[in-house]
């Protein structure tokens, strides 16, 4: 996530585009993004969670995984039941290492018996690809799709605006995915997101993203959404930032992702760091993420200090803002277990200021997901 | 008449005799976007130039509102508070962030005038 000076940063196929519909560029995660455009990262937010918005997602790290027992392969390194998937359904999971932390978090599709397709974060991929093809070399082969960009798009017209040029769209079901063409042009279609929103995200070649990206802009309700909104609109659906809210010495049990954990491989293990993590869902973790509703009016940042009601330091804010449909400001973090319940009182350090807030149950804003 | 001043953070001040008027820029407001926190300092506080003095906040981050001139507060905006947007909007009128008297009038010297402020933004692009 650091940010890096101009000259070093990648640039994703639709960094023209960007530039003439006036996003204001930053680097995130080694690449040079749009933050937001002339909309404002207020109005971008509202307009996905009214009508719908298309992201550049392009950074992120898509690849195949082939092989005679991949699914088996790929449970090795995850918590996840893969095996019961479907060929089409999709699965959110967590890579992890072997003391139980998280090395990234990932949508894992079932292509068919011996293929997945995988996208993980920016700044994670390298790291996650190697360690992928490390751990399962000479069962498995991991193919990069670097010639393919990743568009998102999210809000409730999403589905009506995608079924003008891809009709079967619409009747996907949630978490599932396939291949269709957008015209002429082939895409993998997955129904999921990062907003809370029903949405899509579009795998598209490289050489005709632009070209699908200004189609689905010339609908009257699609605005083009930038890294801002992205941010404020998963932190109010409650999902986790990579790097912030989840990383390498975090367990899925205190990050409160034991539901990514499969029944079958809570009885079997068989994943990196099990013995870690189902220690602590057997018998508790020493921390566990929280929503945490600050009760003034003041946006508590990541890394604010939480303490309980006596003053004592029981915790930190790994993600916080201001959240534009919840209407004020939102936060999660971690705090000591016996702190973890709803409607606890907290008290959150902001510029050397003690402000009143409590535990709250995420999602801020309820998820919309599309169902059948 | 009054005479508008300027920081290199971005801050304006407006002399009016003894006393200033102090806000953010209409560049300042359009960098950090939607504003929807402001804290304004309470009268009686008192000013070091180049310190913190109230603090703004966008949707994507939070920046400090420095004092442009020691002194001390005679007044804040108290409708910011409740309705942050004024910020963006009326960024040189209702958008005000506090009233101060000023210790040294001579540091007035040291802001830069309008036409250096403008040169100073137009090399920031």
């Amino acid at each position: 996530m650091v940010d890096q000076s101009p000259e070093t940063l990648k640039t994703t196929p639709l960094e023209a585009l960007h530039l003439a519909r006036g996003g204001k560029m930053v680097g995130f995660a080694g690449y040079r993004m749009p933050v937001n455009y002339p909309l404002g990262v207020l109005k971008e937010h509202l307009h996905t969670r009214t009508a719908a918005g298309v992201f550049d997602v392009s950074h992120m790290g898509q690849a195949t995984l082939a092989g005679e027992d991949v699914i088996a392969a790929m449970e090795s390194l995850v918590p996840g039941d893969l095996a019961s998937l479907t060929p089409g359904q999709i699965r959110y999971s967590v890579l992890t290492n072997d003391d139980g932390g998280i090395i990234d978090d990932l949508m894992i599709t079932k292509v068919s018996d011996g293929v997945l397709y995988l996208v993980v974060n920016a700044a994670c991929k390298d790291r996650d690809f190697a360690h992928i093809g490390a751990r399962l070399a000479g069962r498995a082969v991991l193919t990069r799709h670097e010639d393919a960009a990743l568009i998102a798009l999210q809000g409730p017209k999403a589905a009506a605006v995608l079924a003008r040029f891809i009709p079967a769209a619409e009747s996907m079901p949630f978490m599932t995915s396939a291949t269709d063409k957008f015209g002429d042009v082939p895409v993998r279609l997955s129904r999921s997101g990062y907003t809370g929103e029903d949405g899509y995200e579009i795998s598209v070649p490289n050489a005709q993203v632009v070209a699908v990206t200004e189609k689905l802009l010339s609908a009257p309700e699609v605005e083009l959404i930038g890294l801002g909104a992205r941010d404020s609109l998963r932190l109010e659906a409650g999902l986790c930032l990579y790097g912030s809210d989840i990383d390498t010495v975090t367990t899925p049990i205190e990050g409160a992702l034991a539901w990514v954990i499969g029944k079958r491989r809570r009885e079997e293990g068989g994943f990196p760091g099990a013995a870690k993590i189902l220690g602590h869902l057997k018998d508790g973790a020493p921390r566990r993420r929280v929503g945490v509703k600050p009760l003034s009016r003041a946006p508590a940042r990541a890394h604010t200090e939480i303490q309980n009601a006596d003053g004592k330091k029981i915790g930190e804010i790994t993600s916080g803002g201001f959240g534009p449909s919840y209407n004020g400001p939102v936060a999660m973090g971690y705090v000591e277990t016996a702190y973890a319940k709803p409607g606890t009182p907290l008290q959150l350090i902001v510029r050397g200021q003690s402000q009143p807030a409590e535990v709250c149950t995420l999602p801020f804003v309820p998820h919309r997901y599309f169902k059948a | 008449m009054s005479e508008v001043r300027y920081t290199k953070d971005h801050e304006w001040v407006r002399i009016e005799g003894a006393t200033a008027v102090v806000g953010i820029t209409d560049f300042a407001q359009g960098q950090l976007g939607d504003i929807v926190f402001v804290e304004v300092p309470a009268a009686g506080k008192d000013l070091t130039a180049g310190g913190e003095a109230a603090v703004v906040e966008s949707v994507k981050a939070a920046s400090e509102v420095y004092a442009p001139l020691s002194g001390k507060v005679v007044e804040g905006n108290a409708a910011l508070p409740d309705a942050p947007e004024t910020v963006n909007q009326d960024p040189h009128g209702k958008g005000w962030f506090f009233k101060m008297t000023l210790n040294n009038p001579a540091e007035v010297s040291g802001l830069m005038d309008q036409a250096a402020y403008d040169k100073f933004v137009a090399d920031l692009s």
